[in-house]
């Protein structure tokens, strides 16, 4: 297995606060492979997309990195100055954010946005760098690019403007993508097109892909692996197919459970009873046992690492070795 | 919890058959001009948006009918109308056999409002942040008179009887009585839908009509929304009108569906049917472009093109540019909604048997 692209160890993030500092990421450690992509889901307030923004260094203030390390290509860049990191974000590491709108700028043409991105990473001329941006736009299915390169963001629809801003990503022909929500701005129709030219073009491009996202269809039909966040922790991690088909976390059973699907027919949803808890209430040991219906004793008390649960890596005393031969 | 809404007795099934809703016709259009001054200096004509385009369907009591259709269809629009939130352009609505646009004009207007309810897409939006959950589901019981003495008199806003009722109100959605002196930023997105479900149900209405009720929860507190708002449909026979994107969602809750596009309806059916065997190239456009969370590895073909500009609708049939199997026909003519097996499909290609029903997978 070739070295991986991204590492992430043991990353913390905390956020500190008048009532005290919250945690939000809590002991979150995954690896990207080249080439590949990984899907990170959740539910809102997991910790899913500031995993993304940690990795490409643009957390909100006060949220802070507290511990761990990110390497990109064996390099630390959880630590770099703000200057330094700026030369990695888009070179290296590009970023797609759910809303196209707020991703460009409404004063600048979608050609001086693209010819600014290329030049400022790449070494080429005006001309070389605008003959570069047609192509990109041409790649990303935008008819007459030629033209549209000339217009404004307002010009363009919501699913041609993720086109842009996709197109955008990739400007700096960086390794790593991180996309947060890409689709979930757009109708059903868009994003199934939207979804199809990510993965065409990261493919192509030999980018890896960090996909932030809520919407397990969208992982199913796009990621090769899937971790599961729940409460600023991954709770299971594995291949998309292991995990959809045969998931080894309670929580990961109950969030494909309560998934309506389209060929079968159930007259109740699968449920998980309560919801996720504010960082400031996250109970001892697993965070998931109040709303478990597999708890028991230990997993009030012990905080589960992530163990082996056979296709999957599992955060789930269930699946500890002795317990299991025991069973 | 039985006194809050009225239980269906078995002997009432009988009137199942004689819908509760009828449709006809239905066009709501919006001047969207620009100011007159601006006409004349930019030489501009006035401008309509046909929101609602003649949309005809009937809702049986006790079922539920959904709309589906991408933003800007102008299923939102008719939620609208039928609630009385806008006045038609033309058409009839029929409710229990009134004709709504005169019922909303006469005395009988209150009584008309309490027996349908509305239920809001965004639970943070909808909710008054100032008042207390109890306010805010006793509102409707105040407003219309319902919570009484049991000799008839109207009870004060603190009474016994009032905070009883909010508590089993609560109660049948799922919360709890203490929860009522709570505010609503201490909920959560799916316990505030609750309360929203709960209000709605406060006047014991029997028809509900849902503007996308889960699509800005996450899907485990959808699960929870969408089992409740199922119990409460069986156990009291509410009739829904359910607005979605989702077709999954669609699939799970409804008994009939319809599909939209531009404002006009462009297939209706049984659900089963719909699923089976869409007719409508629209209809199994949305179907292919649903992700597929169990990669049963069926082609998927992403249809090219968006939705144009409803300013300025393509002739005919307003799918034509989009669809692969228009002709000359379809550019020039409007389709009628035309009865085909057991669907309504409004579709010349259809109707000449140029596209045959797609059969799919398992469903």
């Amino acid at each position: 297995m070739p070295s991986p692209i991204l590492e992430v160890s043991h990353l913390r993030v905390e956020f500190p606060t008048r009532h005290g500092t919250l945690l939000a990421i809590d002991d979150v450690s995954f690896e990207i492979a080249p080439g590949e992509i990984l899907g990170v889901v959740g539910e809102s307030g997991a910790g899913k997309s500031l995993t993304g923004s940690a990795i490409i260094g643009l957390l909100d203030p006060p949220g802070r990195i507290a511990g761990g390390e990110i390497r990109f290509d064996g390099r630390r860049i959880d630590n770099l100055p703000y200057d330094e990191m700026r030369k990695v974000r888009g070179r290296h590491i590009g970023a797609i954010f759910q809303d196209p709108l707020t991703s460009l700028d409404p004063l600048y043409t979608v050609g001086q946005q693209l010819v600014e991105t290329i030049q400022t990473h790449l070494p080429v001329g005006a001309a070389e760098a605008r003959r570069r941006a047609v192509r990109l736009l041409q790649e990303t299915g935008i008819p007459a690019a030629d033209q549209r390169l000339d217009q404004y963001p307002h010009q363009f629809s919501g699913g041609m403007r993720q086109r842009v801003v996709i197109a955008l990503a990739l400007a700096g022909e960086p390794r790593l993508i991180v996309a947060d929500e890409p689709t979930t701005a757009l109708d059903v129709s868009i994003q199934a097109q939207i979804i199809t030219l990510l993965k065409r073009l990261c493919r192509e491009h030999g980018a890896a892909v960090m996909l932030v996202t809520h919407d397990m269809g969208v992982i199913a039909e796009t990621c090769d692996r899937v971790a599961v966040m729940y409460a600023g922790r991954i709770v299971e991690i594995g291949p998309v197919g292991a995990v959809i088909h045969a998931p080894a976390h309670p929580y990961t059973v109950g969030l494909m459970g309560s998934i309506p699907a389209m060929d079968e027919d159930r007259s109740r949803l699968l449920q998980i009873d309560g919801a996720m808890p504010r960082l400031n209430a996250i109970p001892p040991g697993c965070p998931f046992n109040p709303r478990c219906p597999r708890v028991f004793e230990r997993c009030r008390a012990e905080r589960p690492d992530l163990l082996d649960a056979g296709a999957t890596l599992a955060a789930c005393w269930l699946h500890d070795q002795p317990l299991r031969a025991a069973a | 919890m039985s006194a809050v809404l009225p239980t269906i007795e078995p002997g009432a099934a009988g009137r199942r058959d004689v819908p509760l809703l009828e449709v006809d016709d239905l066009t709501k259009v919006f001047d969207v001009s620009a100011p007159w001054l601006n006409r004349l200096v930019e030489r501009q004509g006035r401008q309509f948006v046909h929101a609602v385009d003649g949309v005809t369907f009937a809702i049986a009591r006790g079922s539920t009918l959904a709309l589906v259709g991408e933003s800007g269809c102008g299923k939102s629009t008719v939620a609208r109308l039928l609630v009385g939130l806008y006045a038609p352009t033309r058409g009839r609505i029929r409710f229990d056999g009134l004709e709504l646009a005169a019922a909303w004009r006469s005395n009988g207007a209150r009584a008309l409002r309490r027996r349908m309810q509305m239920i809001f897409q965004d639970p943070y939006a909808s909710l008054n942040p100032r008042w207390n959950v109890a306010d805010i589901v006793a509102e409707p019981l105040r407003e219309h008179g319902l919570a009484r003495a049991p000799d008839a008199t109207p009870v004060a806003a603190d009474s016994r009887e009032l905070q009883a009722r909010v508590v089993e109100l609560l109660q049948s959605v799922g919360l709890a009585a203490a929860d009522a002196r709570k505010y609503p930023h201490q909920f959560s997105g799916g316990q505030r839908q609750r309360i929203s479900i709960a209000r709605a149900l406060a006047t014991q209405p029997e028809f509900l009509v849902c503007d996308e009720p889960t699509s800005a929860l996450d899907v485990s507190v959808q699960a929870q929304v969408l089992n409740i708002m199922k119990d409460l449909q069986r156990r009291h026979g509410l009739t829904y009108l359910f607005i979605s994107h989702n077709l999954a969602v669609v699939r799970h809750v409804s008994d009939q569906v319809g599909v939209m596009y531009l404002g006009r309806l462009v297939e209706i059916a049984e659900k089963a049917e719909l699923f089976a065997r869409p007719r409508h190239p629209y209809t199994r456009m949305l179907l292919d472009a649903i992700p597929d969370i169990h990669m049963s590895g069926r082609s998927r073909t992403p249809v090219q093109g968006e939705v144009p500009n409803p300013l300025h609708p393509p002739s005919g049939c307003t799918f034509h540019p989009r669809c692969p199997h228009a002709n000359e026909r379809c550019a020039r003519e409007r389709p009628a909604l035309l009865r085909q097996g057991v669907t309504l499909v409004a579709c010349h290609a259809v109707e000449e048997r140029r596209i045959a029903p797609a059969e799919r997978g398992p469903a």
